[in-house]
């Protein structure tokens, strides 16, 4: 039962993330990676991590993909991009690339020690344990995540004010 | 139960399709959504190592890739947006000056 539902989710995951490489238009491709998003979610459910199920639709599939929608939106940059090829060896080039990477790393992936551990502690990761683990002993990274989101947020309003007085200069 | 090398040859294929969107679109924001692809990818292959070794561990570094990825996602359209306001495109090939 759980590899069925394991194999229809991958399936949707790489469909999504197939659709978003192929799709013309930059909206279709955030709708479609959207989708992938979602489908890693429901696998987050099958690996015992309901507080990151959670957490990847609220942030990642809320969050981050309205802000990419948006931008997409603002900038008009939905127009199919031009096919014309500047560098003709740009496409198969990267393909070889990439296959060759996708190579190495399912030959590394099998031939690792075959894991298979039977889950004895369903609750190994229950929002209660991460919240443990995340005030004690991962403070100190936590308490820095916040310095870094104040960080983004001061940098993206000083792009903001720059290009104002750029375009008024 | 579903073998771990499964999540992972799956979590390698995500990576390999974000590779390829890098290295063959020319569209900024589609670069930027490939590479989100690749984050999520990395995420899945540590959450199904935190579960095989019944770690917590692995799930708390996700927990920060997650909050970097935001910040990150954050930064980055703002400066596509200043990018587009001055060269009225987001194309990475026509971006090929350093001088705004």
């Amino acid at each position: 039962m759980e590899l069925i539902i394991f194999l229809i989710t991958a399936a949707v995951a790489v469909a999504g993330a197939v659709a978003m490489l192929l799709s013309p238009n930059a909206i279709h491709s955030a709708i479609f990676l959207l989708i992938n998003f979602v489908a890693i979610s429901v696998l987050y459910v099958l690996l015992y991590a309901p507080f990151l199920f959670v957490i990847q639709l609220i942030v990642y599939a809320g969050a981050i993909m309205v802000l990419f929608l948006f931008v997409v939106m603002l900038l008009g940059a939905e127009r199919a991009e031009d096919t014309r090829e500047r560098f003709a060896w740009q496409r198969p080039l990267g393909l070889t690339l990439a296959a060759i990477l996708l190579g190495l790393i399912g030959y590394i992936a099998l031939r690792g020690p075959a894991s298979d551990a039977t889950v004895a502690d369903q609750q190994f990761a229950s929002p209660e344990r991460i919240a443990e683990a995340l005030f004690t002993t991962y403070l100190l990274p936590f308490e820095i995540t916040a310095f870094l989101l104040l960080a983004a947020i001061v940098g993206v309003v000083v792009l903001h004010m720059s290009n104002h007085a750029g375009s008024r200069g | 139960m579903v073998p771990t090398s499964y999540y992972i040859l799956l979590s390698a294929l995500l990576f390999t399709f974000g590779v390829v969107g890098v290295l063959t679109r020319r569209n900024a924001l589609v670069l930027f959504m490939s590479v989100e692809l690749m984050l999520n990818s990395a995420n899945l292959a540590l959450v199904t190592f935190a579960m095989a070794r019944q770690d917590v561990a692995g799930q708390i570094v996700v927990f920060f890739v997650i909050v970097v990825a935001a910040a990150e996602v954050a930064v980055g359209l703002a400066l596509l947006v200043a990018i587009f306001r001055s060269k009225r495109t987001t194309d990475v090939d026509e971006i090929n000056a350093l001088r705004g």
